[in-house]
Parts: structure tokens; sequence; C-alpha cells
């Protein structure tokens, strides 16, 4: 997760973009939950406050949900992206999902990409790939490219190829979503008027 | 060359460049990823020619600094917290014996209770230890400042430590403008040690020195930090001239002109003060901000021209003397001590605890219509200490006051969330 968060501001930088990553700071231990935080922005970033409302998050590890206080002090108009192969329902989370827009939360099996093409479970960068295709706020190609500066032969190709099968995998999601809530959005409109 | 990078890993690379020849570290968080990365450096080669030693504790690796300083090699090590404490001996020594070297400090706050995140009480216990101590705002500054601190320690003759937040900078990923090889060397010549122990002239260092001189040998430790002051901007302006951007120097000013609240500072928190300094004058409170880059020596003639003409001086630091107050504040008295300006002394981020600019914002406001008291904790839980307070006086035997108070917090915690819960349940 840590390796996430340095990413994720290596590929902003890449943009033009300034970054600022961080660890949440105290003891590590194998197995204990780990949160990293990401600023991204187009001016430079002076503030060293820890994050408490983010504009988007990205859970690595669903078994976290109903363990931790995840979803307090995200921002409502914010992105959610979630490491899961189920839906939302399946893994009781209609009742957080629901103050989101349902473009901006989405899921994407991550670990299971990266075993796919790696064999491991490492879901770093299907998620940060995925979250360029869910927020546009950072490139693929960016994303791609902080990957091949941390990793070298094959793992960086394996991971340049899961990125790109994360990041069509979340942009065919949003596609089907926005499909599915435009189509609602004219329903409600509807209602209104009527 | 622009990189976005993690700050221990840039003033690794930065104290590389420097070709230091002797490398002795003992690791403690949260120094540690710098002097592993200065590790893998020496063991790939790409740092040569230099001996990274490996030691059984701080102590030990002062030691071998002085030694390696004595014998006239470049030297360097990072530290922490009670890392540091424990070479607390050999520090005063490298100072008092007047050999160049470099340390970090990975600012950490000290124990009991035990904690490892950041604050200045490392920096503040080894503040008249005779070492000429800097302090990072960024870890574009950290970066720098090893550089210049390797040639001020050297021309004068003096350890040098750059003082750096632990966690909140050394784990920060950002952008760092890396020095190159070239411009560093251009900028700090090879090593040429005022003393030496050599062989073939022979001469001993560290003699017992009795009353008839050991005031004279101390002072002239007080001349040399003097002598400092007068090269720090000197310095600081020849680094700009070789590296483009501008970097040391004795104190910094933000917004500082005509300012009638001048909030002070050192470190990485003068960033979120920055901001919170921002909103304020765009709701036209007059503020500014003065950054201390160079703590020892304290620049008292600078920061007397840059506040007295101020109104208030609010000065918030990372650590405190106990039964006392501010020590920061107490150097920002001294040299306003000549001046008519209202002065207040925050303690702030003690052991972690996070800056935060509402909280920041909040407390300037009060500075500003005069309700702040003179000594403040900003965000303390008096209700916590107060509780135990009465706790001691109600038994003689109250228990382990730390363990008390975390259970205390952990009540209200817990309280809290369930009054969250409450109000969110639907009907």
């Amino acid at each position: 997760m840590v390796t996430a968060a340095e990413l994720l501001s290596v590929a902003a930088f890449l943009d033009g973009l300034h970054a600022q990553a961080f660890p949440s700071f105290g003891s590590e231990r194998m197995g204990a939950p780990v949160v990293a935080f990401c600023r991204i922005s187009e001016k430079n970033i002076r503030t060293r406050e820890p994050i408490s409302s983010p504009d988007a998050l990205i859970i690595q590890d669903v078994t976290l949900i109903h363990q931790l206080d995840i979803f307090n002090g995200v921002n409502p108009d914010g992105f959610v992206l979630v490491n899961t192969s189920r839906t939302f329902d399946e893994l009781g989370l209609e009742e957080f999902i629901r103050r989101f827009d349902r473009t901006r939360a989405l899921t994407v099996p991550a670990t299971e990409i990266a075993l796919e093409h790696l064999g491991k479970p490492v879901a770093n960068s299907a998620l940060l790939a995925g979250f360029a295709a869910m927020s546009n706020e950072i490139s693929l190609s960016s994303v791609k490219e902080a990957i091949s500066r941390r990793f070298s032969g094959m793992i960086a190709e394996k991971n340049a190829e899961i990125a790109q099968s994360a990041f069509d995998y979340v942009a065919h999601e949003l596609e089907s979503t926005q499909a599915s809530t435009s189509l609602s959005t004219s329903n409600a409109k509807g209602d209104l008027d009527a | 060359m622009l990189e976005q990078i993690e700050g221990s890993r840039a003033v690794a690379k930065s104290v590389a460049l420097c070709r230091p020849e002797v490398i002795c570290a003992y690791p403690i968080s949260p120094q540690t990823h710098i002097v592993e990365a200065l590790g893998v450096l020496v063991k790939t080669g790409e740092l040569a020619p230099c001996e990274f030693i490996n030691v059984e504790s701080e102590f030990a690796a002062m030691s071998v600094l002085i030694g390696a300083s004595a014998t006239g090699g470049r030297a360097y090590t990072a530290t922490a917290s009670q890392g540091l404490l424990f070479m607390i001996e050999a520090v005063y020594n490298a100072a008092g014996l007047g050999l160049p070297m470099v340390m970090t400090l990975a600012n950490r706050a000290i124990g009991a209770p035990i904690n490892i995140w950041n604050d200045h009480s490392d920096a503040m216990a080894v503040r008249d230890s005779g070492w000429i101590q800097l302090f990072a705002e960024t870890n574009q500054d950290a970066a720098d400042l090893h550089i210049q601190a390797f040639r001020l320690s050297e021309e004068i003759s003096l350890p040098v430590m750059v003082c750096m937040d632990g966690f909140i900078l050394t784990h920060a990923v950002e952008e760092v403008e890396m020095p190159s090889q070239e411009h560093v060397d251009t900028f700090l010549p090879p090593f040429y040690p005022r003393q030496v122990l050599d062989t073939e002239e022979p001469v001993s260092i560290g003699a017992m020195v009795g009353p008839e001189a050991f005031a004279e040998v101390r002072y002239l430790a007080h001349a040399k930090q003097l002598l400092a002051k007068e090269r720090i901007p000197e310095i600081s302006r020849e680094f700009e001239s070789v590296f483009g951007h501008s970097a040391g120097g004795l104190i910094s000013a933000y917004r500082l002109e005509k300012a009638e609240t001048v909030v002070v500072a050192m470190g990485s928190v003068l960033g979120t003060i920055k901001d919170a300094v921002d909103d304020l004058i765009n709701h036209g409170i007059n503020i500014g901000v003065l950054g201390i880059t160079t703590f020892r020596p304290f620049p008292l003639e600078e920061v007397y021209a840059r506040l007295s003409g101020a109104k208030r001086v609010v000065t918030i630091e990372k650590a405190f003397a106990v039964g006392m107050g501010g020590i920061l504040a107490t150097d920002v008295a001294t040299a306003l001590s000549r001046a008519q300006v209202d002065q207040y002394s925050v303690i702030a981020g003690l052991g972690g605890r996070p800056v935060t600019k509402a909280s920041v914002i909040s407390l300037l406001q009060d500075a500003v219509s005069s309700k702040l008291d003179p000594l403040t904790f900003m965000d303390l839980d008096h209700e916590v200490v107060k509780k135990e307070i009465a706790r001691m006086n109600e038994s003689g035997r109250s228990g382990p006051p730390a363990e008390n108070m975390l259970r205390e917090m952990q009540l209200k915690t817990f309280s809290k969330q369930k009054e969250r819960a409450a109000s969110e349940e639907p009907g």
C-alpha cells in the first residue's frame, strides 16, 4: 500500500502535477491494517497534515472494510475503488456506497488480474491503473512509466500488462455504469417533471 | 534533475554526492531508510572509496566518527531520539574537540512514554552541545542542507547536525531537484582537516584541560559558532550561484514585510503554517512567517531585525522545557529583549500529534484578538489531564499515568463512535 501511494505520486509527477505521498506513520507489522496517503495538486504542496477527508479512496484489502471506519470523512463527490471480484451488494457495502456517484464507486478484481499475469497477489499496479481509468486524474501511460521505474525486466513487463488489463476492465465498468446511470437519471428527471 | 523521491533516499543520494569516506550508523526509526540506502550505495561500489562500518550502538557510531574525522576522513552518521541520547557523551566530545562531521537527525520524540513519532525533543536535548543545528522545511531543503553542512563543518571545524522531521519528511515522497555530482564537486572542496592524527607527524588530540585554560577552550567554541553565523549566509549564497536555487541561510521570511503578527517556527510545520497564514491574509489579517533555518548558532540579530517592528510574535514549536515552557520561544524572547512586542509561546505536534491548518488558524485568530494564553499547548485535552490529577489526589496509588490517560482517551473515542453511530441510525 505504501508502494501504491508512492507509485501514484510518481505517476502524477510524470503527468506534470505536484504530488506528496506518505504512509500512516507508526510501527509496521505483518498483517496489520496499513493506510497510505497521496496528495495531488496543480500547485506546490506545502501542508504536512494527515489526510482526513480524501477525495479518493482505494481499498486494497476488502476484508478490512467492516473492521475499520474506512468511509468516514471521504468526500461524497469523490472516488471509491475496491479490490474485489464481488459486487458491492455481495460485500454488504450497498449502504456505504449509496452516498457516492455510481460512476465514481467501482470495483476491480486487482488481485485476480495480478495472479493471472504474474502469479502473485500484488494488487498495486492494477489498482492504480483502475484509478486512472475511473478518475482521469492520472494517465495510464504515467502509471506504466512509474511501474517501469520501480521494477525491471520481466516483473516490470508483467506489471505493465496488469495495468493495461485493469485499466480496460474499469473503463468498461465505467462505460456500462454510465449507460445505466444516464438511463436512471433521465428517469429521475422524468419523475421530477411529472 | 527533478525527481519524485522519498526524503530519506534524497538525503542518502545527496550525502553520497558529498563523497563521505566513513559512514557509521546504528539503525533507529525514522532514520533507518537513510543509512540503509547509503549502505547499498557503498556495497554496490557506487559510493567509493567509502567504508560503511556496522557497530553495536549509537555510542559506538559517534565514537567511530570521532576517530574517522580525527584521522582526516569525511565522516557521516544519522540517528534519532533515544539513539541520540545514547551517543550524547560522544556528541559533546565531537563538538568539544572541534571535529568536522555531519549527522542527520530524523527528529523524533523522546521517551518515556515511548513514542516513535515526530517532534523536536531530540534536537533540543543537544542544543547546547556545541553542534551547529540546521532545520529543513522540505525534503528539498534536507537534500541541499547536507551539502552545505559538509562545507560549513569542514571550513570552521565543527560538527553540523541537519534536522529533518521524522516520518513527515523522511518518509514523504515528493519532488526534489537532485544535485549533480559536478555541482557538488564545484561547491565542496576535498576535506583538508585543521587537525589530523598522522603517524608521520604525531600529535595528540583531546588533552586534559584544567581550570587554567578550560574557559578559553570553551569560549573558542562559542567564537567559532559566531563565525559560523557569518559564514552560513555566505555559503548559502555560494550554493545558490552553483546550484541555481536558494537554500540554507539563517532564517527564511514569508509575507513578513510590515506584518503586524508574525509566526515563528522551524522544520516542516512551516508548510502548514504558510497555508494557514495565506488563508488569514485573505481574511484581512496582517500576518507573516519567520522560519528559523539555523537554530545553533541562534540568529539573534536577524530575528531582532525581522521581528522588532511587529506588534505580536507567536512562536510555534514541537518541543518544550518541562517546568519552563517553549525553548525556541525563549530564544526568540532573548532576541527581542529590547523590543516592545507581545509574545506568545505555543507547543504543538508533540509525539506526532498532527498540526492541522484548522487548529493553527483558530490559534492565530485567538492571538490576533489577544485571547491567547502566553503559553498554550495546542489541541491539548485538558479534561484528560485534569482527570488524572484528580485520580492522583484521590489515591496514593493511582497507577501508571500513561496507561491511565490512554485508557481515558480510548473511552472517549469509543463513546464518540457510539454517538455517531446512533445519530446515523435511520429513524
